[in-house]
């Protein structure tokens, strides 16, 4: 009970840190479950971390599939709920308080000086993305066409995914 | 405090929809979250959608999550909260506890790593991709353009820790952002 409780306590810490998503977190998440706990070794953590960018869903999963690791089914229920709960409560107070404040003629021009930084951080992430998968000429022309198809089309993502994958299969 | 809104989704549809953005969501969430709640689904036009995920961007979590929360609560209170976001995770969360199972059974199989290598040379596209749709469908001024380019550059070239580009930008975004509100109604 009280490794449960160590996770929950863990992540919930981790939680309200996360500004940024998982990847804010990483190092210091690094640090918690295996400098401080010895809950796993350095590779152990990397293989699961891969593992939860493979999988579909925000990547702040990767708590849940550490939780699984550490304590099974339980431990996963408790890194996650230790991952989402107190961020969540953060956004739903957040949401009220834009609700409340809504007539305020600042708040719409206020809200929209945040747009540039959450685009900003979308584009980072795909060059951070790009930068690990663009290892040789095809890589770089499947990231460049799908750039291209998601920029301009209004098709599903899905196709490109799964282009993307067929690609790699035939001639990577 | 639901809102009336023209395309607010009933309970099932919010549902459903966070769990095909859940499910799809390969690669990252974020384009999904996008294309399913803007593009396929239209509950919230670009605009609002991308006010909402900038304020779960200055939050704590994934913004997505956060976005999730809020657009919830928007529609269906507390348990529009609680469904948009059970519906965000479940799938993710069955298919991360089958893949840990399968993972150690065929992880070294041939064929797996250049799929996989494929799809994430994909997935790189389809969140820059997103990036230029979102930013060319909102037509923003050029002072706040910038500020969305320092953004990139932070995070990808410098490298710089997230919290400290959220704490620069975000103020100054929002600085820029009502000074030309003000110019336009002195």
């Amino acid at each position: 009970m009280t490794l449960l409780l160590q996770i929950l306590f863990a992540f919930g810490t981790l939680s309200l840190l996360a500004i940024g998503g998982a990847n804010a977190v990483l190092p210091e998440m690094h640090r918690l479950v295996v400098d401080v706990h010895g809950w796993m070794d350095d590779a152990t953590f990397s293989q699961l971390f891969a593992l939860a960018q493979a999988a579909p869903g925000p990547n702040i999963l990767a708590a849940s599939v550490m939780g699984w690791h550490i304590a099974g089914g339980a431990g996963m229920a408790m890194a996650t709920i230790g991952m989402l709960l107190p961020a969540a409560i953060l956004a739903y107070g957040m949401q009220g308080l834009t609700h409340r404040l809504r007539g305020n003629t600042w708040l719409k021009p206020a809200q929209f000086g945040l747009v540039p930084l959450a685009v900003g951080l979308i584009a980072g992430s795909g060059v951070i993305m790009a930068q690990a998968a663009g290892t040789d000429w095809l890589s770089f022309l499947i990231i460049g066409v799908s750039t291209v198809f998601v920029w301009r089309t209004k098709y599903s993502p899905l196709w490109v995914l799964a282009g993307g994958g067929a690609l790699g299969l035939l001639l990577l | 405090m639901a809102e009336t809104e023209p395309n607010a989704p009933g309970r099932l549809e919010l549902f459903l929809g966070y769990v095909k953005i859940g499910l799809l969501g390969f690669g990252g969430v974020g384009p999904w979250s996008r294309h399913v709640i803007v593009e396929e689904r239209k509950w919230l036009s670009e605009r609002d959608y991308a006010e909402v995920l900038g304020l779960g961007q200055i939050l704590p979590g994934p913004n997505v999550g956060n976005a999730s929360v809020m657009i919830g609560r928007r529609f269906h209170g507390l348990a529009g909260a609680l469904i948009a976001t059970a519906g965000l995770y479940i799938g993710p969360l069955a298919i991360l506890i089958a893949l840990s199972v399968l993972y150690e059974h065929f992880g070294t199989e041939p064929g797996v790593a250049p799929f996989m290598q494929g799809v994430a040379a994909a997935a790189a596209g389809m969140v820059i991709g997103t990036a230029l749709k979102m930013g060319q469908n909102l037509r923003p001024p050029p002072e706040l353009i910038l500020v969305g380019l320092l953004a990139v550059a932070g995070a990808a070239f410098l490298r710089l820790p997230l919290p400290l580009i959220v704490v620069v930008l975000a103020p100054l975004g929002i600085f820029l952002s009502l000074r030309r509100s003000w110019k336009r109604t002195p």
